[in-house]
């Protein structure tokens, strides 16, 4: 079955600056650089990864807000960015977002009916849209009266759920969320979240999951990718990517997920101390961009930026510790399964 | 899908449908009747902002209604009456009367009539350009646009108001019409400045990303996402500003170039008082403090205005 939607080398830099007073040169940001993967229909496709990763920038190439400075992104086929440069509308249709900040996503000064109205007036206009925005709050189960609300009179997690019934409401095929829970409290990111995976069932949909939070992941994606300094380093099956993590980034960031009992401790990969931070992505370590954090750093490291390779059924590893065609290797072993 | 359309479209033909259609309207009511309670407490507060109103509704009322609450209203135009000429206050003229016999509180009272009509003439030709070159450069923040308009705002902001007033008095006609223009002229700068600075930050708002995203058209996103965001505070100004332009109108009128005799000006009153000081000091003071009065009125329902904005925004 072919992707709903595919990556193929993605890039976008970002002109910050120029440096030089005669020779102008340029500063670029390079938040994605070279980024490929597929999603499949049905599927929720979870992005992982530390602030300034790009992932973000990955989710607003894809809907529109970003052109990318190379590569392509195709919709069932379709490229996303024509030449002429204006997206046509029934793709717009098609795939929609959920803002990270619900507080910003909502305008202050429109109800939730003139805000479920916009995505409506556009795709289908002339028409009457009360009803068809009564059966949007229906389906993700706010009262119906919360129509004539604003966005004030409504807590952190109702807001949100107004954006999603909004993402819903030209029936798209695939929403991205990026961080759609990140902002709210943990209590009502379960709710989001089960609203979430209910919708998903009940009209076909394909998610792709932007988070920072691993934990999360576990419990609702049916891929795992994670992304360092614009580029991702591991892509996996969910229940392979927690047990199996073959990217020393990925066993780091496994390691350090805040676990409560002794039995949750005995499921974790094992202990790989945490050290550095994310570089600034305007200075990307020449070779692996990971390579000044990693436990496992070698001499080829630092000179020579690995390949993605695909260690058997689907998950790929970026690095040097997995050349191509080899598999058991030395730090495999020290994941406990 | 389907499934739930069809029961909810079935459910708004029925009967129930526009029960609860009639129900939502009256529940739209409600919270906007809340929302309008709740920002007047919040103005009421302060017994300032409540004095500031008083003031502008006291005075719009009786320069619309001057013919029927004045005492002499025909003391307003050409009228002289010698034997009682430059009375000091008394129980007849509260105000006392002028060097040519006409009542001054009936004067001053006819002074605000002029006084509003330069505020709310020079604001309503103002604002609205001012506003849409805020919002379109804002808009465009970073492009030629931008710069462009910018500029020339940059530029408009640099003549002073009173000067330019005076410069195209001089050359046109000196009358009411040609001051008010030439304010207009000067003042629509600041509303752009005040629009482009809301508008750059307002379209790195999520919610005008997502109609950008969903294919809202510019002009939607203008006047229907940003704009309502920026009317608190372009009411905030223009409550501040009628005070300002109040004053600069009675500045031309003072030295000649506002409101022409007979017709009462405030600003005119004043100029021509002036000489009688000290000894008949009630001729230019009272219409001085019609100014003051108006000036004040506005400035403090400008600052309630804003607090109230202030306050909304926690």
């Amino acid at each position: 079955m072919p992707p709903i939607l595919e990556y193929k080398e993605l890039k976008k830099y970002f002109t910050i600056g120029y440096r030089g007073l005669l020779k102008r040169e340029p500063i670029t940001v390079k938040a994605v650089d070279g980024v490929s993967f597929a999603i499949h229909k049905g599927e929720i496709f979870g992005l992982v990864g530390e602030s300034g990763s790009g992932k973000s920038t990955v989710a607003y190439t894809t809907i529109g807000m970003y052109r990318p400075t190379s590569g392509v992104i195709e919709f069932q086929g379709e490229s996303l960015f024509t030449r002429e440069g204006k997206r046509p509308r029934h793709i717009k249709k098609e795939i929609q977002i959920v803002f990270q900040d619900p507080g910003s996503s909502l305008n202050p000064r429109r109800s939730v009916k003139e805000i479920l109205e916009l995505p409506l007036s556009i795709h289908q206009p002339a028409k009457k849209h009360i009803g068809r925005v009564a059966e949007l709050l229906e389906m993700v189960e706010l009262p119906v009266d919360y129509m004539y609300k604003y966005p004030q009179a409504l807590s952190g997690g109702e807001k949100q759920i107004v954006a999603i019934a909004r993402a819903l409401a030209t029936e798209p095929s695939f929403i991205i969320l990026d961080e759609p829970t990140s902002a709210l409290d943990v209590s009502i990111q379960g709710k989001i979240i089960n609203l979430l995976l209910r919708l998903r069932q009940e009209f076909h949909l394909s998610y792709l999951f932007i988070t920072h939070d691993l934990s999360l992941m576990r419990n609702v994606a049916s891929r795992v990718a994670i992304m360092y300094l614009g580029k991702i380093c591991e892509v996996a099956e969910a229940s392979e990517f927690f047990r199996n993590p073959k990217h020393p980034y990925t066993q780091m960031l496994l390691s350090s997920i805040p676990v409560v009992s002794e039995e949750e401790e005995a499921l974790k990969p094992k202990r790989v101390q945490s050290r550095g931070e994310i570089p600034s992505p305007v200075n990307i370590p020449s070779g692996c961009s990971f390579h000044l954090r990693c436990p496992y750093k070698m001499d080829i490291c630092p000179r020579v930026d690995p390949q993605m390779v695909d260690t058997g059924s689907g998950h790929l590893v970026r690095c040097h510790l997995y050349p191509a065609q080899t598999e058991n290797h030395p730090a495999g072993e020290q994941v406990i399964t | 899908m389907t499934e739930v359309t069809g029961s909810w479209a079935s459910g708004l033909q029925g009967e129930a449908g526009h029960v609860a259609l009639a129900d939502w309207q009256e529940l739209q009511r409600r919270s906007r009747r809340e929302n309008i309670g709740r920002a007047w407490y919040k103005f009421s507060r302060n017994p300032l902002s409540v004095a500031g109103l008083v003031i502008v509704l006291t005075i719009v009322l009786l320069a619309v209604l001057a013919p029927y609450v004045t005492p002499y209203p025909h003391h307003a135009g050409p009228f002289t009456d010698f034997a009682n000429a430059k009375l000091p206050p008394n129980p007849r003229y509260l105000f006392g009367t002028d060097t040519i016999g006409r009542d001054i509180l009936t004067r001053v009272i006819f002074g605000f009539q002029d006084a509003l009509l330069m505020g709310i003439v020079v604001l309503a030709l103002v604002v609205p350009p001012g506003v849409l070159l805020g919002l379109v450069a804002g808009y465009n923040q970073g492009t030629w646009i931008d710069t462009v308009i910018m500029r020339i705002t940059d530029i408009f902001l640099a003549v002073p108001p009173l000067i330019l007033a005076l410069a195209i008095a001089s050359v046109l006609k000196p009358n009411l019409m040609n001051s008010m223009m030439a304010v207009s002229l000067m003042w629509w700068p600041w509303y752009t400045r005040l629009v482009y600075g809301l508008t750059s930050q307002l379209r790195n708002e999520y919610f005008v990303k997502s109609a950008e995203t969903l294919g809202a058209s510019k002009a939607h996103i203008l006047f229907r996402e940003i704009l309502p965001n920026c009317v608190s505070p372009i009411f905030t100004k223009m409550s501040l500003d009628m005070g300002w332009v109040i004053l600069i109108g009675s500045a031309l009128s003072f030295v000649g170039l506002g409101v022409q005799p007979p017709k009462p000006g405030l600003g005119t009153m004043v100029a021509d008082g002036a000489r009688y000081l000290p000894d008949q000091w009630w001729i230019p003071v009272f219409p001085a403090l019609g100014i003051v009065v108006i000036v004040l009125g506005f400035n403090l329902l400008g600052d309630g205005l804003r607090d109230l904005l202030a306050a909304e925004e926690v």
